[in-house]
């Protein structure tokens, strides 16, 4: 500390808020103070500013540090010293708690763990892993509450449901669900707070053990108890959060303060710079009102009749939309006018929110009579179940009928809600395309309500303000993890609410035409658009999607409502002349109960809530499989994936733990060792060796290898190998066999025969990460398979070198053993498959490739989506039915990966094939699938096929997966019926 | 199906415009003036700004990786632009050939270019592969040896110049010997000599001594940094956010290993696949020969670095294999591979302990050999202070810049630590 200044002043501008303390020599605080800055920065630091020298400093000298993540372009431009935000956190440390060895602080959107003792590491979340603090307030608004009563609802949870925890939107999509489904607030509550806390030590530790003096700093983990009281838990510790834990980076930056400030000419130089345009601005949406009166005049044609209701007895049709951000619903006559309609929040359960609406409804029109009722969205099942309504409907359907009742023409519809972007291209009056979003891109209505919301406005608000912005921020495409790292860069080079509320806007509607629809010009969409959904009703939305396409659309006057819309004329198309939904009697009476269970009917031990309505409707969440449900006897006749499955596995020669030997073979079942297992099983087994892998990946073996993970954003296939590996590791398996394979067996359908690079060299992930295996012998050596006149020779070599050493001869044998079983293994699976398709085609069911690589058969990977596609009905194969029986196909790539020519050989042989669909999985990070996943939908649209992609992750949210599947269900369905 | 695409014509080399991304400026600006000498007319792209990469969004998937995205959404920026007559132009991009997603940036561009209504615009593959065969462009022995000379230079001049400005008494002195070198040496080149050994050797010496004759105060405080990474993202600006500039503007030193060493290391997988897997004799033997005959270039290089005992001369590329097998299998070949690894832990014994290793968001052979790696290196040398940093057209300036400064200010604290040891024992002794 600087002797010639009498004060030191510490400021810490973080992402979401504004800290400052003020010193005095012995090291005392004289002040602090913490406050939101809403982007406000140069204002805020202004204001703060004029208060100290007021109030404070009266006169005497003061030296000052600025630190914090958005204080950093400010500090640059005013000529004020910066210090980096951990640095400061550390200083403040040393000086304040000198026996501290390890320091988790969480902020706004920064998550850090410093470790002091026994070798000094600082950590910090990549640029992906989203923000702690945002995050958390994004699940409150999520759940409808503030941070105070989140903390509150934890500490009555129960139980905890596992949620995603690597960023806000795939948490997003976790949380959703559970909500519409009934899940407990309180539960959700207590999952939120651990997720926050496995991410910090999956994602920071890495595998470095969190012991010793523990300090909690930063906003959330000081104002949430709770959360605390997670981390406590997870880790056995007990942490400590010590006096002023909001202040630590502010105090590091005021021990360090050397330089004096002049305040008064600081806050001419911060007003000075407050109007720059740094920023990447792009053309704004309205230059002048007239343009956007003519705007409002053409768009307000587009109207639905609405009339009163007559009076008389009059036969209705009810719609419900249960969203998952909003509920709407619709009431229409038998000619399709509108007589009454509702749109509302959710709040996070829709059930009670239903009774009202119809309770009311009986009350005010006692002489109106509902004669058939549908219900589409999210929550569909528990609704259709709890007030006994007549008919469900997908939501691309319910969206796809209101949408052509109201332009019969209709070549495209665009519909972005609260958190699905869902697209269909019309051919022929039937859907012929589907897009919809992925779980990693939900930039939708709730994301522009989530900005909103954080920047202390009302969505309305919000968005009207971006209609006459000037330089309307480019905030690119991505995700809103990434999007919030954006706003934060608009907002320290000092741009406006309304230029980022017009930036926004922009930024969704370019993430439904590049991301969802991935089409560059208007010409590919049709001649007729119809855009709905709520957030179109924001004009400055609308605008940008025309003004982006250049092309003048439609939305309907109920844009918002369309859905509920569509459920009504799906109630009406099915009607039977008198409707099954609850009476007025009925609701007074309406009992709802939930309770949760684990269902134990298999290995998976699926978590259940279990909604129980009138004590005998029941409504059951988060099973995988039709098991809980009551239909015991599983017929997986029909689906590959299952047998699959189910023969690799019996390639191991034992797995379990007492009957393995020092001369065990480990080998992890993951990445290729899901198609390579029957090679190395049989070329062990004949050179004498027997042969242990882990049982099939679940969480417990996952949680195994977390910690030792280098890389948050590789693929979730790759991540389970950790924990394979530890599970042989704890059996006290002595050898461990995982070669590296940069080439593939070469199948002569493509131009080379590559594994990707993550399959290729995981094992030397895991030698460099995985400490343990030091004390085995670890094979890893580069093996080629390609090359069978040369692997025999080879392999001698690396066993010798690691294993044993065996003759030339027997080594012969046992490859040769080998590939006859590889071989075997394979033109089994062709077998199977083509007995599948026969079958399928016996009793005319549809048949889907679900197109993966060889590990998505694994069940933590595909989230049990083969058995919920075989459940509506559909036979399931996989793509390697259909090597050996292809030829090499010309492609507009360069074809050069095993795994993915098989993808377009499977593509190209079923585009003719009438009953056969092709739907690909895809693991989340997997870069090579931006490749195929383009030129697969290439090939089989240049047939007239429809393409499906199913995004998989940690965690699947199979709510999405069955909308797609049942929207491609639905539009094969509507084919057959005009052929 | 398999569309067709217009091809870069024999006819085209006197006609056409060559538009092709620029990377390493100083390399990329000798590479361009051998060319010119050849007859073609080429042209390095420089445009820069939002526009650019909005196009890259536009018309390449969004999951691809950055300098696909980049380099794809420059060209069709540069179309776009008006300056060009669009019909006399043709594109060039890189094609390694290796099973990193890079080998399909080619594809990437031309079905963007159909996307974008240039579809009539040719792409030629410029790849020591034979990939692309029936184009117009054809590589000569003569072109070879330049090319070869000028990455010499062009890895020197860089070298040298970073360590030049970090002390610089004037600043732009050192700038200035750098343009004027590049303007020497391709005027040598079009006069037909300049990359024989003899001449290498000569202008080298010539160059060391020159940028040793610039004024400096190695006073200043100043962390010395490294920069590995994905090759487009290490040397383009465009790419790294400015990240030299960065670094100079933080007083640091930069250290960023040359492209020589990514074609050599192309070069010696070629063996290694052979040593792992099995192949053909000869070819050992070709390779061999090509290696010896290219590093003894290098070698040029590195002698007459030595020579002057003000700067820190690269590890030659045998050294180099040594400090990847130190770590991991010389078998992980895929994008920059083991190479990557290896530079770092080059870095560490040249005393570049504090390292950047840049990559594109979700590049897949980053997560073995870069962020992978990072725990082993570390114990192998537990002064390793490496931060990995990702790019892509969402990461935000800020936040990046933000992990850099954390790196830094560990680096600092390391610097002030090792300096105040050695006052100890300067006092002791």
């Amino acid at each position: 500390m600087s002797e010639a200044m009498e004060l030191n002043i510490g400021l810490d501008i973080g992402s979401t808020t504004i800290k400052a303390v003020v010193i005095d020599p012995a090291g005392s605080i004289v002040f602090s103070h913490y406050e939101r800055h809403y982007s406000q920065i140069t204002e805020m630091t202004a204001k703060l500013l004029d208060t100290i020298d007021n109030e404070i400093l009266f006169g005497r000298k003061a030296a000052i540090m600025v630190s914090g993540s958005a204080g950093l372009g400010m500090a640059d431009r005013c000529r004020l010293p910066f210090i980096q935000e951990v640095h400061a956190t550390r200083l403040a440390a040393k000086n304040m708690l000198p026996d501290t060895d390890v320091i988790i602080e969480l902020g706004g959107e920064d998550a850090k763990i410093l470790f002091l003792t026994h070798g000094m590491e600082v950590r910090m979340n990549g640029t992906c892993a989203g923000g702690t603090g945002s995050f958390i307030d994004q699940m409150a608004t999520l759940l409808g509450v503030d941070i105070n009563e989140l903390d509150g609802l934890a500490a009555k949870a129960h139980r905890t449901y596992t949620i995603a925890s690597r960023c806000g939107v795939f948490a997003k999509s976790d949380v959703q669900p559970l909500l519409n489904q009934g899940a407990k607030q309180t539960d959700i509550a207590a999952s939120i707070l651990n997720a926050v806390v496995n991410q910090t030590i999956g994602g920071l530790a890495q595998g470095r053990p969190i012991i010793g003096n523990v300090v909690y700093l930063g906003g959330p983990l000081t104002f949430i108890p709770q959360l605390r009281s997670s981390f406590d838990t997870i880790l056995n510790i007990k942490g400590t959060c010590p006096e002023n834990s909001l202040f630590y980076v502010a105090l590091g930056a005021a021990f360090c303060a050397t330089s004096e400030i002049d305040i008064p000419t600081a806050i001419e130089t911060l007003q000075a710079h407050r109007s720059d345009d740094q920023y990447a601005s792009i053309s704004p949406l309205f230059t002048d009102a007239l343009s956007y009166e003519h705007f409002k005049k053409r768009h307000a044609k587009a109207t639905v009749p609405i009339t009163t209701f007559p009076p008389g007895k009059q036969e209705v049709y009810l719609g419900i939309d249960a969203g998952s951000t909003t509920v709407k619903t619709v009431v229409i006559d038998k000619k399709g006018n509108i007589l009454q309609s509702t749109y509302q929040g959710n709040s996070g359960n829709p059930v009670p929110i239903i009774k009202n609406i119809l309770e009311q409804f009986y009350v005010e029109h006692p002489e109106a009579i509902i004669i058939s009722s549908g219900v589409t969205g999210y929550g569909e099942h528990i609704i259709k179940e709890a007030f006994t309504v007549d008919a469900g409907v997908v939501e691309t359907v319910a969206h796809f009928l209101a949408a052509r009742h109201f332009l019969p023409d209709v070549d495209f519809v665009i519909d972005i809600g609260g958190q699905d972007i869902k697209c269909f291209k019309i051919h022929n009056k039937v859907v012929d395309n589907i897009f919809l979003n992925e779980a990693c891109s939900s930039g939708c209505g709730s994301f522009l309500q989530t900005f909103a919301t954080a920047l202390g406005t009302s969505i309305d608000e919000f968005a009207k303000l971006g209609l006459f912005a000037t330089h309307p921020v480019d905030l690119g495409s991505r995700c809103t993890v990434f999007m919030n790292s954006s706003v934060k860069q608009a907002q320290k080079e000092g741009s406006s609410l309304a230029d980022i509320s017009a930036g926004l806007s922009i930024s969704v509607v370019k993430n439904a035409l590049y991301k969802v629809i991935r089409t560059p010009s208007a010409d590919a969409l049709g001649k007729h658009i119809v855009v709905q959904g709520g957030t179109f009703l924001n004009d400055a939305v609308l605008r940008a999607f025309e003004q982006e396409l250049q092309v003048e659309v439609i939305r309907p006057d109920i844009a918002g409502l369309m859905g509920a819309y569509g459920a009504a004329l799906h109630a009406a198309e099915v009607s039977k002349g008198t409707s099954t939904i609850l009476g007025i009697d009925d609701l007074r009476q309406f009992k709802h109960t939930v309770s949760s269970t684990t269902c134990r009917r298999c290995t998976n031990l699926c978590k259940l809530t279990v909604n129980t309505f009138d004590h005998n409707r029941r409504y059951i969440s988060g099973n995988r499989c039709e098991k809980p449900l009551g239909n015991t006897a599983i017929d997986d006749s029909l689906n590959l994936y299952a047998y699959k499955l189910e023969k690799i596995v019996s390639y191991a020669h034992c797995v379990h733990d007492s009957t393995i030997t020092d001369e065990t073979i480990g080998i992890p079942l993951g990445l290729n060792m899901f198609e390579l297992l029957p090679f190395w099983s049989t070329f062990f087994k004949s050179l004498g060796r027997q042969i242990v892998i882990p049982p099939l990946s679940n969480r417990d073996i996952y949680l195994l290898g977390q910690g030792s993970i280098p890389s948050d954003t590789i693929c979730f296939p790759a991540k389970l190998v950790h924990g394979q590996v530890q599970y042989l590791l704890n059996a006290g398996v002595k050898t461990i066999f995982y070669p590296s394979m940069t080439y593939n067996i070469d199948e002569q359908l493509g131009d080379n025969h590559f594994n990707c690079p993550v399959v290729a060299y995981y094992p030397e992930v895991l030698d460099a990460n995985l400490k343990a295996l030091a004390r085995t012998r670890f094979v890893k050596a580069p093996v080629g398979l390609h090359k069978k006149d040369e692997i025999a020779k080879k392999l001698r070599t690396i066993l010798k070198k690691t294993i044993d050493s065996y003759p030339l001869s027997s080594i012969r044998c046992a490859v040769e053993d080998a590939y006859a079983a590889y071989d075997a293994y394979l033109s089994d699976i062709r077998t199977e498959g083509r007995r599948i398709i026969e079958a399928a085609r016996q009793k005319q069911m549809t048949i889907i490739v679900l197109a993966g690589r060889p590990y998505h058969i694994d069940p933590e990977v595909n989230h049990g989506i083969d058995r919920l596609i075989h459940d509506f009905g559909v036979a399931v194969i996989s793509e390697d039915v259909f090597t050996g029986i292809r030829k090499k196909i010309a492609v507009d790539v360069l074809n050069q990966w095993t795994y993915h020519a098989r993808l377009y050989a499977a593509a190209e042989a079923i585009a003719n094939e009438d009953d056969i669909e092709l739907v690909q999985l895809v693991s989340f990070g997997c870069g090579l699938d931006a490749i195929t996943s383009d030129e697969t939908r290439a090939i089989l649209e240049s047939h007239g096929k429809m393409y499906t992609q199913l995004k998989i992750d940690e965690i699947a949210n199979l709510g999405s997966v069955r909308i797609r599947i049942r929207s491609l269900l639905a539009a094969i369905e509507q084919k057959k019926r005009q052929l | 199906m398999r569309s067709a695409y217009p091809t870069f014509t024999a006819q085209m080399r006197s006609t056409y415009t060559i538009l092709a991304p620029m990377m390493a400026p100083i390399q990329f600006n000798l590479l361009v003036n051998v060319l010119k000498d050849e007859g073609y007319t080429i042209e390095l792209l420089t445009n820069d700004g939002p526009e650019v990469v909005r196009k890259g969004l536009k018309y390449v998937h969004n999951d691809t990786c950055y300098p696909a995205l980049l380099v794809i959404g420059q060209m069709i920026d540069a179309l776009d632009s008006g300056i060009y007559d669009n019909h006399r132009i043709a594109l060039a991009i890189t094609q390694t050939g290796g099973g990193c997603r890079a080998s399909n940036y080619i594809h990437l561009l031309r079905k963007a270019l159909v996307k974008a209504g240039y579809g009539y615009v040719p792409v030629l593959s410029l790849n020591l592969k034979g990939m692309d065969r029936n184009s117009g462009f054809r590589v000569t022995v003569r072109m070879l040896r330049k090319g070869i000379a000028a990455l010499i230079y062009g890895d020197a001049l860089m070298l040298l110049r970073n360590q030049c400005i970090p002390y610089e008494h004037h600043p732009g002195s050192t700038d200035f010997k750098v343009n004027r070198w590049v303007d020497r040496l391709s005027v040598q080149f079009r006069q037909g000599f300049g990359y024989s050994r003899f001449s290498l050797r000569k202008n080298l010496k010539a160059i060391v001594t020159d940028f040793a004759a610039i004024g400096i105060d190695t006073n200043r405080p100043v962390v010395k940094v490294g920069i590995v990474g994905e090759i487009y993202m290490k040397y383009a600006a465009l790419g790294n956010n400015h990240l030299e500039q960065f670094l100079h503007s933080q007083s640091c030193e930069v250290m960023i290993p040359g492209i020589m060493g990514f074609v050599l290391y192309g070069l010696y997988n070629q063996l290694e696949d052979i040593n792992l897997y099995g192949g053909s004799r000869v070819k050992t033997v070709i390779v061999k020969i090509l290696l010896r005959y290219v590093g003894k270039f290098e070698h040029i290089a590195i002698e007459a670095i030595r020579q002057n005992p003000r700067f820190i001369a690269p590890i030659p590329f045998e050294h180099t294999v040594d400090s990847g097998r130190e770590v991991l299998s010389l078998g992980c070949k895929m994008g920059e591979g083991w190479l990557l690894t290896a530079e770092m832990r080059d870095l560490a014994k040249l005393g570049y302990h504090n390292i950047i290793c840049v990559q594109p968001f979700g590049c897949l052979p980053n997560h073995i050999v870069g962020k992978g790696m990072i725990h082993k290196l570390k114990e192998l040398d537990e002064r390793s202070n490496i931060v990995p940093i990702d790019y892509d057209p969402g990461a935000s300036r800020v936040n990046q810049e933000n992990r850099i400064k954390l790196m830094l200010s560990v680096a600092n604290e390391n610097r002030l630590k090792a300096s105040s040891v050695a006052d100890r024992q300067r006092i002791s002794m």
